[in-house]
């Protein structure tokens, strides 16, 4: 008897050691994630902060100041006046939105046939697309640029949008999600002499929509955020997406080292993208891991 | 039947056109080119077939150096970065409050546009006549030198570039990990305890085995990703990576096709090849190693 209460006595001891040790950890732990938080946060904050300074009170700085008491808009009026900024914008919008558009209609009807029909060498034709998932793009880059630009096509939207539209992952993904759908549907439908193409769009589109969803969100931040073809297929800054816009505006924009027009130029840029993902917050993240690799 | 097979392939045709013109045709051609020996664009002819290609961007001091900043930045970034990750989401699995305020704010840098943020960076890191820079200031502030990050020292370059491939590179690990946490079945801890086990030996005997197909899958996707590191460098150096010594294998490619520099196919295609099979070696040793490594 004696010895249980000894017991539960030493055990008590011993958790409340353990639970002081629980708070200093969490602590610790706090300590260490904000930490990393403030390390991603402070090159946002420290763009928005400058593109509001006045050109000459940023250079008046030498230790730059984490506030300031004079914002100004100078800069954003600077970003759209000195450079054609607003250009590179609807670039870059007219190429994501045609490019997520056409991958979306040639991806669907391909995931249809994957996943719905019945046709000869089916099987043979699924294996050879799955193993182009590993072919790198780095490798493809080489001769598409040869093939463009014997095209014709350089410095065009076509040049730019027409390489940019297969996408293996995605239709992959989407006949994942197609497959999914009862085989009873589809014969409901075939009694009902509803055409395939009908099916497709008035039934499979409709319930595998948070795939597809995600799909055009994933592809919308690949095209936003494009630079490597863009830059090979275009050299005529008046097709320059705003990867290519930001690397001109780097080396030769805004005259001398105009710091503040710069960071407001990388808000502007950078803004519909994170409008994007403060909407979609749980999708982006839900599709990313998924699959999507930043490429 | 045969009307049915050529509605299988109607569907089909769209994307088998993109995918033939832009991605089999063009990986054909891409071993053709870096092997035919002297190409010549206009008559359409070679001398013939052969190494040529390969044995001068071998000998070529700007891919030598190229390959040098590629291999160091995979040796730096890939362990370093899946580390941090696996520190960062233990800390977000063993919290409630802030949690996800956290992780949302991890994966920002996912959603941004590589160049924009890689020139904050270089205004942060470059010291110039009106200021040092942030991180130079700091640098001061503990009693060090003022080092120019963007065109100095060699070391110095290579660290920024590392720092914010690492910066770039995290969203997507952290998301993965804590994904992977989650579902790591809490009856085999509610046993642990029962048993009195530690929280370290908890975490080497199950976490990290139950985790551990999500790490080696981490981990190969990082070594792929950091070998073909291209953007972040741009970002932070510009775009004549050669003269700033800073350039890497895909650079070199791209440099090889297009620019001042550019107009040789030929040798493009042949580093294309080169990294082609660097890559496919080091994912076949990575995924020996992950099988005799990974629990599962």
């Amino acid at each position: 008897m004696k010895e249980k209460i000894m017991d539960s006595k030493a055990f008590s001891a011993k958790e409340r050691r353990s639970k002081v040790l629980g708070i200093t950890g969490k602590v610790f732990i706090y300590i260490m994630l904000t930490f990393w938080a403030l390390m991603v946060l402070f090159p946002f904050y420290y763009m928005i902060l400058t593109s509001f300074k006045s050109f000459g009170s940023y250079n008046s700085e030498f230790i730059p100041k984490l506030y300031t008491l004079a914002p100004t808009f100078e800069n954003y009026k600077t970003a759209f006046s000195a450079v054609p900024l607003a250009d590179y914008f609807f670039n870059t919008l007219v190429y994501t939105l045609a490019t997520t558009a056409l991958m979306l209609i040639v991806s669907i009807l391909a995931a249809f046939a994957f996943a719905r029909l019945d046709f000869k060498g089916k099987n043979i034709a699924f294996t050879l697309f799955l193993s182009l998932m590993m072919i790198p793009s780095e490798l493809v880059v080489i001769t598409n640029f040869v093939t463009v630009t014997n095209m014709d096509m350089r410095n065009t939207f076509m040049g730019l949008i027409l390489p940019s539209v297969a996408s293996v992952f995605y239709i992959y993904l989407l006949k994942e999600n197609f497959a999914q759908i009862p085989d009873e549907l589809y014969l409901a439908a075939k009694v009902d002499g509803t055409t395939d193409m009908r099916y497709l769009f008035k039934v499979m589109v409709p319930i595998c929509r948070p795939t597809i969803v995600t799909v055009v969100i994933l592809k919308i931040i690949e095209c936003w955020n494009a630079y490597i073809w863009p830059r090979l297929i275009t050299d005529d800054p008046e097709y320059f997406l705003v990867s290519n816009g930001i690397q001109a505006i780097r080396e030769s924009g805004f005259g001398r080292e105009n710091v503040p027009a710069m960071m407001a130029a990388v808000v502007i840029i950078s803004a519909p993208l994170i409008v994007l993902f403060i909407v979609f917050r749980k999708k982006i993240m839900e599709g990313v891991s998924r699959g999507g690799i930043k490429g | 039947m045969e009307k049915k097979s050529l509605k299988g392939w109607l569907y089909l045709l769209p994307a088998f056109l993109f995918l033939g013109v832009f991605m089999v045709y063009p990986l054909i051609d891409v071993f053709i080119y870096a092997f035919e020996e002297n190409f010549n664009f206009v008559t359409q002819q070679s001398t013939g077939i052969g190494f040529a290609n390969f044995e001068h961007v071998l000998k070529d001091p700007y891919f030598v150096q190229a390959l040098k900043n590629t291999l160091i930045l995979v040796a730096i970034t890939v362990p370093l970065s899946t580390a941090i990750a696996l520190v960062i989401s233990l800390g977000l699995s063993s919290i409630k409050w802030l949690r996800k305020l956290f992780q949302t704010v991890y994966f920002l840098p996912y959603v941004t546009n590589t160049l924009a943020v890689g020139l904050v960076f270089m205004i942060l890191f470059k010291p110039t006549e009106y200021t040092d820079g942030m991180v130079n200031l700091l640098i001061n502030l503990f009693g060090g030198q003022t080092v120019d990050f963007i065109e100095g020292p060699y070391w110095a370059k290579m660290f920024v570039l590392c720092f914010y491939t690492i910066w770039v590179v995290l969203p997507f690990k952290i998301l993965i990990l804590t994904g992977a946490l989650a579902s790591v079945n809490q009856t085999y801890y509610d046993a642990a305890r029962v048993d009195g086990t530690s929280k370290g030996r908890m975490f080497w005997r199950i976490t990290l085995p139950m985790i551990s197909p999500m790490i080696s899958y981490l981990v190969i996707t990082g070594f792929i990703g950091a070998f073909k590191a291209y953007s972040d460098s741009v970002a932070l150096f510009g775009t004549n990576l050669n003269v700033a010594g800073m350039n890497t294998i895909v650079g070199y490619v791209y440099d090889m096709l297009y620019g001042a520099s550019g107009g040789y196919p030929s040798y493009a295609s042949a580093a294309a090849v080169i990294l082609f099979f660097i890559v496919l070696t080091i994912t076949c040793i990575n995924l020996v190693v992950s099988k005799k490594h990974v629990h599962y």
